[in-house]
């Protein structure tokens, strides 16, 4: 299922990011459809992260733009916007890599920040809010019926009151998407949601994502090693290698990709890549996790090439 | 050592003394001792003309190492011998009776508080020191919105302090005098306070500009540079600040129009008292009670709107803030400007009730006070801050009480000089024994069911 014909959420173009003399990402054009799960994967450092980050606004990329638009046909060039701007006006929302939460904060006070612009304006800026004034009390206690609702979801309700830093890493997972979505995005962007999850607690996870493609008109970016997330739940999959879309399509597309399977297998002799790849593509048409085992036998092939 | 006995061990009985093992271990223990003391205190060296004496003092050194046998001893016999029924966590075990016992104890403060002056037995030093302590709560209060709950480490906020008692000298006794004649002198404390407070904020958000992008030790270098040169503009511009001889004959407060004179018009005559200087005193205590409960008040209930909660959030994680859409520059700018506020209000507070300023009174030394404040009563904590404030400030005064060691020390001794070196092992200690101060529990903003306090190893100190 390409995204082509569809209906355009995400139109990244010509996305270059140097750092210095290393290109982190060259020339990188893809697009992400509204109400799609999209995922982009890609060995150890192949600059997906950096990718998110340039989405997101935490950099500005040397080349390129990222253009958002809205249901509404409003249309924000990212890669322009300050990163606060972007959560707060084109609605783009994140997670980490490495867990990000407000540890000493409670699950519930974690989504009511999540909610600080929609509650900032109820409470007048301050000034009425010191007040008390029935505005603010109103947006308060609909804040925190919104974060119920998403405590609901990632099953954290009975943890509320809990620090979030006391929380197990699974549940910390799952409350910083729910804290993401909080924010009330258009797009969410997961950077690797499933990276230390035990099957149980990747099974939670896999049920709120598919939860929130389910029930919210919501676009989802991916970045996940687990194969087994990618294939289940995403739409369209872009694969980079060295910062360079190396394979752009459906799961199935992807799968048999030859150039993608050489990407992680890393063989250098043509005939010898010859040979893997068509027993891989054999391997992986009959079960995708095939892959990901393959992929974890040589994970370290381009590490050191950039963070 | 090795006969030390585990501190996990769970033990509820006293174990027998094991005689051969600690023996050991005290000869092992004055063996150390002597080999450290022998040479430093048994052999001293001195100068007979033109050649060097060596004097040998062991006499000294066995008295000193049989002292830290002994000490070694009694540790054995005290202290590592004393059952052990709680678990390890030794450190988080002193914090629970102050929450519990803090329920009640913070109403019968505000109580007392309240009705200070009137208790018996009550003169007009006790006021002062009342005035001078809640003065440094309500300061410790300002500071923590910066630096408890912001996370912004400040070291210059005494800066604020001193904009805000200059406003209100200056205001005082040129400026308002010159716009609107001699009859707005009396009112002159209650129309400067809120401009001393935003004159204050004014300037806390000039410092926060040029600090917003530095964290952890270079904001605080920054901080500390910014209250130095308010500093030293206050001494060197003579012409508008009066210079190093400070403003003087600054009005004190009258109530609400009446002055606090003796005869006609006076506040005493006007409700039939007889007249008594402590009158004043004593207004000048509920005013800054006032004001430190307002502050205390204001910074309650902004902990509990967006603001607060961002701020609190920022000295979390500010990345995690920025992508949630907070816009980081607003919320550490809001929390310097409100910070400075109150330290404005102090300030006018400050000038009126001494009725001179000069720089003298805005060195480093009170922002330290300050911070030492908010840092040992637990950052972020507000009945911490009053904690803190009552044993650092009370100490200082304690000094001035110790005039009897004068009898028993040698001649020219004075315990005052003393007292910066007493509170700062005092804080030494304490920060050994309560790292985190003495309120290691934050409380939750908002609830859904039921109300946990926080433990604050958890809680982030927050990075700039």
């Amino acid at each position: 299922m390409s995204a082509a014909g569809q209906d355009v959420l995400l139109r990244v173009e010509h996305l270059t990011m140097r750092f210095g003399g290393l290109t982190a990402i060259g020339d990188l054009s893809f697009t992400a459809a509204r109400n799609d799960i999209t995922a982009i994967i890609g060995p150890n450092g192949a600059g997906k992260t950096t990718v998110f980050n340039c989405l997101t606004g935490f950099y500005k990329p040397t080349e390129g733009s990222v253009i958002l638009t809205h249901e509404d046909g409003k249309q924000f060039l990212l890669e322009r916007m300050d990163d606060f701007r972007i959560s707060q006006r084109a609605r783009v929302a994140r997670t980490f890599q490495n867990i990000r939460l407000f540890a000493g904060m409670t699950v519930l006070e974690n989504l009511m920040v999540a909610q600080h612009n929609t509650l900032m304006r109820a409470s007048g800026f301050t000034v009425t809010g010191i007040f008390n004034s029935p505005t603010y009390v109103r947006a308060n206690r609909e804040a925190v019926e919104f974060s119920e609702y998403w405590l609901e979801k990632a099953g954290l309700v009975d943890r509320a009151d809990d620090p979030a830093g006391e929380l197990p890493y699974g549940d910390q997972r799952r409350l910083e998407i729910a804290r993401a979505m909080c924010t009330k995005p258009v797009l969410l962007c997961l950077d690797e949601p499933a990276a230390g999850l035990n099957p149980r607690e990747s099974e939670d996870l896999n049920r709120l994502l598919l939860d929130i493609r389910k029930e919210q008109e919501i676009a989802i970016l991916l970045i996940e090693h687990d194969m087994s997330v990618v294939m289940g739940i995403s739409d369209h999959i872009v694969v980079l290698d060295y910062g360079v879309k190396i394979s752009d399509g459906s799961p199935a597309e992807v799968r048999n990709d030859p150039a993608v399977i050489r990407a992680y297998l890393g063989v250098e002799d043509e005939e010898e890549a010859e040979a893997v790849v068509e027993s891989a593509v054999a391997a992986a048409a009959k079960k995708p996790a095939r892959t990901k085992v393959a992929a974890k036998k040589l994970p370290a092939r381009k590490k050191g090439a950039r963070k | 050592m090795a006969i030390v006995p585990k501190s996990n061990d769970v033990m509820t009985e006293t174990q027998p003394l094991n005689i051969a093992a600690i023996a050991k271990d005290v000869l092992f223990t004055a063996i150390l001792a002597f080999l450290i003391l022998g040479p430093i205190l048994g052999l001293k060296t001195f100068a007979i003309t033109g050649s060097l004496a060596l004097e040998q003092r062991w006499g000294m050194v066995s008295v000193f190492v049989a002292i830290v046998a002994g000490g070694r001893l009694a540790y054995h016999l005290l202290v590592w011998n004393k059952p052990q029924a709680k678990p390890a966590r030794a450190i988080s075990m002193p914090t629970l009776p102050v929450m519990s016992f803090g329920k009640y104890i913070i109403p019968v403060v505000l109580l007392v508080a309240i009705f200070l002056p009137f208790l018996p037995g009550v003169d007009r030093r006790i006021v002062d020191l009342a005035i001078l302590i809640l003065t440094y709560i309500m300061l410790g209060w300002g500071l923590n919105i910066v630096v408890g709950l912001a996370g912004l480490l400040d070291l210059g906020y005494v800066a604020f302090y001193a904009v805000g008692a200059y406003a209100y000298a200056l205001l005082a006794t040129i400026y308002l005098p010159a716009w609107f004649g001699d009859g707005i002198v009396p009112w002159a404390f209650f129309i400067t306070l809120p401009i001393a407070g935003i004159l204050a904020a004014l300037w806390g958000v000039i410092l926060g500009f040029p600090v917003l992008r530095l964290r952890g030790d270079y904001l605080a270098i920054v901080t500390l540079a910014f209250g130095e040169i308010v500093r030293v503009v206050l001494i060197n511009w003579s012409d508008f600040t009066g210079g190093p001889a400070g403003i003087g004959g600054i009005p004190r407060p009258s109530f609400f129009g009446l002055p606090f004179t003796d005869g006609e018009g006076g506040f005493a005559a006007f409700f039939g008292l007889d007249f008594k200087p402590i009158h004043r005193i004593i207004f000048l205590y509920y005013v800054i009670l006032v004001l430190a409960l307002f502050t205390n008040f204001v910074t309650m209930r902004l902990r509990r709107l967006p603001v607060g909660r961002a701020w609190e959030a920022l000295r979390e994680d500010e990345i995690a803030c920025r992508s949630l859409g907070i816009n980081t520059t607003s919320t550490k700018l809001t929390a310097f400007a409100i910070g400075a506020m109150f330290a404005g209000f102090a300030g006018s507070f400050f000038a009126t009730r001494q009725g001179f300023v000069s720089p003298e009174s805005f060195v480093f030394l009170e922002s330290f006070i300050i911070l030492a404040i908010v840092v040992l009563g637990g950052l972020g904590s507000q009945i911490g801050v009053v904690i803190a404030a009552i044993v650092i400030i009370g100490s200082f005064e304690v000094f001035r009480e110790l005039n009897f060691l004068k009898a028993v020390m040698p001649a020219g001794f004075d315990p005052v000089q003393y007292r910066m070196l007493a509170v700062g092992a005092a804080l030494v200690l304490i920060m050994r024994w309560k790292p985190r101060g003495f309120v290691t529990r934050r409380e939750p903003s908002v609830i859904l069911k039921e109300k946990k306090a926080i433990p604050t190893d958890l809680v982030a100190e927050g990075h700039g």
